[in-house]
């Protein structure tokens, strides 16, 4: 199971990069951004992850050198936030797609050449 | 089982994942993104994470896709 | 076609280092030790049986706050870049929603509200917390703006709860830092007992601060984003 999952996140990840470069649209840019963050997201979980273990919520306070079979919680924390963070950086993102556009009329990333020597 | 779920939980977010970059309607292309984020959100539930599931399930999947459509139809006001 | 030709490169060399990262990915056996003082510790030392809450509220709770300020930034500078204007919003006719989303919203969205308020009131207890809960709370507005497009959030009480939410994240964490071991420490209050809703000292108080706050923040970028003006000035 751990190796199927492995696999979804590394192809997700190398789809968003492709998208990235390759479209010329600005709205499937910051589309291919939102798969290479989900990809991120699952490759990072599933580092965590122990065979057998179960989530990180205990019933009972753990005795004297006991340990509790649960999976690693420090990624899940990172990616909890790194969730919420993402949803702002996308608006962000989405808000300057709309401002170029109202600026040139256009989507196209080529016709933006204001920076370009 | 584990693993058949996990198999065709990676097959419909490439699937979707793949529609999302080459569709040529965008509306289209913001539904399958948002699909990636809900299957993500079942992977994170067999990772023995319910913390993240949810919030996946609630912000990847439900506010991203809706603020892209508020900014599509605000494109399309224009153009049309 | 250079240009193809160098993008299909450029893929492939990224795949390359993605299938080294493939081949050296080695499933843990076992806890790493962080992982492992964590286990064996937050519960007694913070009282919460959600260990991602402990992580997130005590043990790393300096980056939850850059990370909430950092939610705070992108709603700000939306909100600056698409200014409301009176005037302008006066004049727009929107179509009227159907029927059923106006009466299931008047059905709904006092349930997710609770909703809401519960998920970020349970975090030490159950699944769930301020993100989740302030992302539900911003489910809800955005039901409500669906259904009726005309509708305004007001700013005004957005920006109150979320200042005071806010300021009173950064007080429980100087509260923790006088009274108690370090900054945002949890045991100012005391920890009660394992499992009940009144317990695991001031993480449920700093939870639903970060609630309140973040689904300040996100209601009104939802609101923010479905009032976008149409021309820019």
């Amino acid at each position: 199971m751990e190796q199927v999952i492995i696999i979804t996140g590394i192809l997700l990840i190398i789809l968003g990069i492709f998208g990235i470069i390759r479209s010329r649209n600005l709205v499937k840019i910051v589309l291919a951004f939102t798969l290479f963050n989900t990809g991120l997201n699952i490759l990072m979980i599933s580092i965590g992850y122990i065979r057998n273990a179960g989530a990180p919520i205990l019933s009972q306070i753990p005795g004297q050198g006991e340990i509790p079979n649960i999976v690693d919680p420090v990624p899940q924390a990172l990616v909890l936030t790194a969730i919420v963070i993402g949803l702002g950086v996308t608006a962000l993102m989405l808000a300057y797609v709309l401002k170029l556009y109202q600026d040139k009329g256009t989507l196209d990333i080529n016709s933006f050449k204001d920076l370009k020597w | 089982m584990f693993v058949i779920i996990a198999i065709v939980l990676g097959i419909i977010s490439l699937i979707g994942g793949v529609i999302a970059l080459f569709h040529k309607k965008l509306v289209v292309a913001i539904l399958a993104a948002g699909l990636v984020s809900l299957t993500a959100s079942i992977i994170f539930l067999l990772l023995a994470a319910p913390d993240v599931a949810m919030t996946e399930a609630a912000i990847g999947s439900g506010l991203t896709t809706v603020i892209f459509l508020y900014v599509l139809n605000k494109i399309r006001e224009k153009n049309g | 076609m250079v240009k193809n030709t160098l993008i299909l490169l450029l893929t492939l060399g990224i795949g390359l280092i993605m299938y080294d990262v493939y081949e050296d990915f080695k499933f843990q056996e076992s806890l790493p030790l962080l992982g492992d003082y964590y286990a064996r510790n937050a519960a007694s030392e913070t009282g919460s049986a959600n260990l991602v809450t402990a992580v997130v509220v005590t043990y790393r709770g300096f980056d939850t706050l850059g990370e909430v300020s950092i939610l705070f930034l992108t709603a700000s500078i939306i909100s600056f870049m698409f200014k409301y204007k009176e005037e302008h919003a006066t004049k727009k006719e929107y179509r009227p929603a159907s029927e059923l989303l106006i009466s299931s919203t008047q059905v709904f969205t006092p349930i997710m509200l609770i909703v809401g308020i519960y998920i970020f009131a349970n975090g030490h207890l159950s699944p769930g917390g301020g993100f989740q809960g302030g992302a539900v709370i911003a489910s809800a507005f955005l039901l409500m703006l669906l259904a009726n497009p005309g509708m305004h959030l007001s700013h005004k009480i957005i920006s109150r709860v979320e200042s005071i939410s806010g300021i009173g994240f950064v007080l429980a964490g100087v509260a923790g830092l006088v009274y108690a071991g370090g900054f945002l420490d949890n045991t100012v209050l005391s920890k009660g007992e394992f499992g009940h809703l009144l317990s695991a000292g001031l993480i449920p108080i700093i939870y639903i601060f970060i609630g309140l706050k973040v689904g300040a923040e996100l209601s009104n970028i939802v609101s923010t984003m479905s009032h976008l003006p149409k021309e820019n000035n």
